[in-house]
């Protein structure tokens, strides 16, 4: 049985912040920040946007890019590190928003940092392959959170991207999935605190570097498949420097990293950040195109993906706005607007 | 609003759905139960409206209402839905640009929440219509 | 149905009243009424009392059965009723009262009404009142009473051309009436600079064009008209009484810049007395705000639709216009104590006709209509008052 992406819907909020205005807040040098993380500007939620609000704009978007039949949806999962609630799942809220059960449907909320969303799409693989259900939504959303004046701040942006995995009328074949988990603190957020904290520079190596080459090395060994196979590649997005940086140690160019990279104008929206970056390559891919995706979440673990594009992708591309589409138009804001969206100010 | 008050609403909230009187056509939302002008002969059945609409009235709220003080300035607005009936929603847009008969659609927000504790209200706002401005014109994009 | 005049009345002060409260209030306006008609409080047969939210202002609920305690009637064991239609709740309970005498059932009833709203925040008050529109329709979404009004205000901007200067002359003409009386919660003048220099509610209301948070009761005496002369010389006779209710939300009326119940009310009542919106010497309306004023005149038949805007700015509306318009200074310059006002309305006619309206006395007025509203236009009490039986 073929398995893979029947249709996709990516959402990112209107506001945006840049990297100088939050530079100028903290006393810091905006140009060295650019040139040391590649980010211009993120995205900035509006004051009524949230993880759960995203997912749902997401989820519409791919249901009616492809015109799914809700009812034909077996599972959601909504992945992410900033569900809205601790307890009460984020799943069960967009399932409603979207006309999805309440027969035949099972729903959980997934959480591993930045790879939330892509574990969510494993799981739904697992269930399409085993006939366990027909279709499965796979959603990565944030609304991510930097401490005020962390380097976080500059990064941490809010979008989401949902997927919809099934094995009839594939849009982009998923022909497998590798993945590569360790138990290693480079990130995290303890229950009750607003803001995650980090290990500095040991997030590179022993993080970020480690888990994306030994998952992505680990499945292009099984497929027996080697850069040059593909014409696009994917790799998760904390900044603009990290994955370029990791694309040319595995061998990848930067040419087919390019449609892809989309932390430049918007940040990394951790659990949507892959999945995004695979959006706008799908957005504009070609049926037969083959991509490689390598997600990472803290903590640590990284999913590796080899796709395939179909012919169905031209069926479905004109449906739901692309990820340019999304991210044209924006509106700028201050810090202190900003900081009024994500409720950094405590009243 | 209490919990199960909340509940009872929220598919309506979250999707526009309402009903219609099948007998005489008409379309109600927020639902209705009985139809005014059909009374006991009304036929009630659940109706989704496509969530596209048009502005009828707008104002800018600077004094908010009790639970919306963080929002202010924002834009209450009659909507006029494409279907026939006329709801009070809130139209996210930069103040200088919404205007009578603007083209909305319907978008999923957070209403509100009840406190920091208590139970995240979702539903229904609206936003522009997206235009796209290409060679053949500008058309509305799906989605 | 028997004819019925007003034969006492007994106001408050309005205003921000601290050291006053909700019981002193209506004591205070009862009792001036009942020495104002000359009868014993033991004569009161029945009482009708106006209160919008006693419940969630001063937490108390049976206001019917507190206004008699208080009164001193515990032992009377009279009727005595709650009415509460949000900020038509007076002009209800006078209607009732009208009812009540009309009928035959009772020889002298109390309307009254009382309202007492600085005990709570203010931000607890604009959603007390907010509980007079549709809760479910409208304030879930976030609307407030100014936001509705106002979006009355946008759409009758755009169909009739209505400026923000003609809204704020509203306001300016009502603040001038109100200097001349002792009652009134303010009484200094304003300019349509400062009304449009005011803080900004909701587009395009300012905060001078609406009107405010008030403590306040007033109370009248109901008797039947055959009997009106046993108790003063000057009694007011009601030539008509007449209420509607309409769509609670705003968004379900047929027209926006037109509140129907009014106009559904105002025909009930002329026709009721046999009269036309010519015939009125003048009347008190329900301007809680300023473009409510401007729809009310046109929905009473004073002026056409659209025109409600010029025909103030041009001054017809003023003392010595063409048909003076809340001469007490109005909801915005007089107060709004909610329950009280359809009370206080009808207690101005009374004022007037008797020459006892001070420095806004009008020249020998004939017919005087009162005009409430609750809500955003869901209930409406008209009465029509005459000098003669």
């Amino acid at each position: 049985m073929n398995i893979g992406i029947v249709s996709y819907g990516a959402y990112i909020p209107q506001y945006r912040i840049k990297t100088e205005e939050i530079a100028k807040v903290w006393g810091a040098n905006a140009k060295s920040i650019i040139d040391g993380l590649m980010v211009f500007e993120k995205s900035v939620p509006d004051m009524d946007e949230d993880t759960i609000t995203i997912s749902v704009e997401a989820a519409r978007s791919a249901i009616s890019r492809a015109k799914i039949d809700p009812k034909d949806i077996g599972a959601i999962y909504v992945g992410s590190e900033s569900h809205p609630y601790a307890v009460k799942p984020s799943g069960t809220i967009v399932g409603e928003a979207i006309g999805a059960g309440p027969e035949n449907l099972t729903v959980a909320d997934f959480e591993f940092a930045c790879k939330a969303g892509t574990a969510a799409i494993q799981a739904c693989m697992g269930l399409v392959r085993s006939g366990m259900i027909k279709l499965g939504v796979a959603i990565g959303s944030d609304v991510s959170q930097g401490a005020p004046g962390d380097a976080l701040e500059y990064t941490a942006a809010a979008g989401g991207v949902a997927y919809v995995i099934g094995s009839k009328d594939l849009a982009a074949e998923i022909e497998d999935t590798y993945s590569y988990t360790t138990d290693t603190p480079d990130f995290w957020r303890r229950e009750g605190m607003p803001y995650p904290e980090h290990g500095g520079r040991f997030t590179g190596e022993p993080g970020y570097f480690k888990h994306i080459t030994s998952a992505a090395n680990g499945l292009m060994q099984k497929l027996g498949t080697k850069p040059e196979d593909y014409d696009y590649a994917i790799f998760h997005q904390p900044n603009g420097k990290f994955p370029t940086k990791v694309a040319k140690t595995l061998g990848f160019t930067p040419l087919q990293i390019k449609p892809g990279l989309v932390v430049p104008r918007l940040g990394n929206t951790y659990s949507g950040s892959c999945m995004m970056g695979l959006a706008a390559t799908l957005d504009i891919a070609k049926p037969g195109d083959r991509i490689f995706m390598t997600a990472f979440g803290s903590g640590a673990g990284s999913d590796a993906f080899s796709i395939t594009v179909k012919d169905g992708i031209d069926e479905i591309r004109c449906g739901a706005p692309s990820v340019e589409e999304l991210l044209a138009d924006p509106i700028y804001v201050d810090y202190a607007t900003y900081a009024r969206h994500k409720n950094k100010i405590k009243l | 609003m209490s919990v199960p008050r909340f509940w009872r609403r929220l598919k309506n909230i979250y999707n526009l759905i309402g009903t219609q009187c099948t007998r005489c056509k008409s379309f109600y939302y927020p639902p209705r139960s009985l139809c005014p002008e059909c009374r006991r002969e009304s036929k009630i059945v659940p109706f989704r409206f496509s969530g596209s609409g048009e502005v009828f009235s707008y104002t800018i709220v600077h004094t908010g209402a009790k639970d919306f003080e963080k929002l202010t300035p924002y834009v209450l607005a009659l909507i006029r839905l494409d279907e026939g009936p006329m709801m009070t929603s809130q139209v996210i847009c930069p103040s200088e640009k919404v205007h009578i008969g603007m083209k909305v659609r319907m978008v999923f927000r957070k209403l509100g929440e009840e406190s920091e504790k208590g139970m995240i209200y979702y539903g229904t706002k609206f936003v522009p219509e997206r235009i796209k401005k290409s060679a053949g014109g500008e058309k509305i994009i799906n989605g | 149905m028997r004819k019925v005049a007003i034969v006492g009345v007994g106001c408050t002060e309005f205003g921000e009243l601290w050291d006053k409260s909700f019981r002193d209030l209506f004591v205070k306006a009862g009792a001036d009424a009942v020495f104002d008609a000359g009868i014993q409080a033991k004569e009161i047969e029945a009482m009708y009392i106006g209160n919008m939210s006693g419940g969630r202002f001063i937490g108390q609920e049976h206001i019917g059965a507190l206004v008699a305690d208080y009164s001193g009637l515990a032992n009377r064991h009279i009727p005595s009723t709650h009415v509460e239609a949000a900020c038509a709740s007076g002009g209800l309970a006078l209607r009732q009262a009208i009812i009540a005498v009309g009928s035959g059932c009772h020889d002298i009833v109390i309307a009254g009404g009382v309202e007492k709203m600085t005990d709570v925040s203010v931000d607890e008050t604009t959603d007390v009142l907010a509980a007079a529109a549709d809760r479910e329709g409208e304030g879930i979404m976030g609307a407030t009473f100014p936001g509705l009004y106002a979006l009355i205000a946008q759409r009758h901007m755009f169909e009739f051309g209505t400026t923000r200067e003609q809204l704020a002359s509203v306001a300016v003409k009502n603040h001038h009436n109100a200097t001349m009386n002792p009652k009134a919660q303010f009484r200094s003048e304003i300019t349509v600079d400062m009304v449009l220099k005011s803080v900004m509610v909701a587009d395009p209301l300012h905060i001078l064009d609406c009107s405010p948070i008030t403590d306040g009761a007033a109370a009248v005496v109901v008797v039947p008209a055959d009997q009106a002369k046993k108790y003063t010389d000057t009694p007011v006779y009601v030539k008509a009484l007449s209420q509607a209710s309409g769509s609670l939300a705003l968004h379900d009326r047929p027209s926006v810049t037109t509140i129907d119940a009014t106009v559904a009310a105002a025909k009930g009542a002329y026709k009721m007395a046999g009269l036309g919106p010519k015939d009125i010497s003048f009347a008190e309306v329900h301007d809680c705000f300023t473009i409510a004023e401007i729809c009310a005149i046109e929905d009473l038949g004073f002026t056409p639709k659209g025109i409600g805007g010029k025909f103030t700015e041009e001054g017809c509306t003023a003392i010595g216009g063409k048909i003076p318009i809340n001469t007490s200074g109005g909801l915005k310059a007089k107060g709004h104590p909610v329950g009280a006002t359809g009370i206080a309305q009808a207690i101005e006619a009374v004022l007037q006709f008797r020459g006892e309206a001070g420095k806004r006395q009008l020249d020998d007025p004939k017919y005087a209509l009162t005009q409430n509203v609750g809500g955003s236009g869901a209930t409406v009490a008209v009465h029509i008052f005459g000098r003669d039986k």
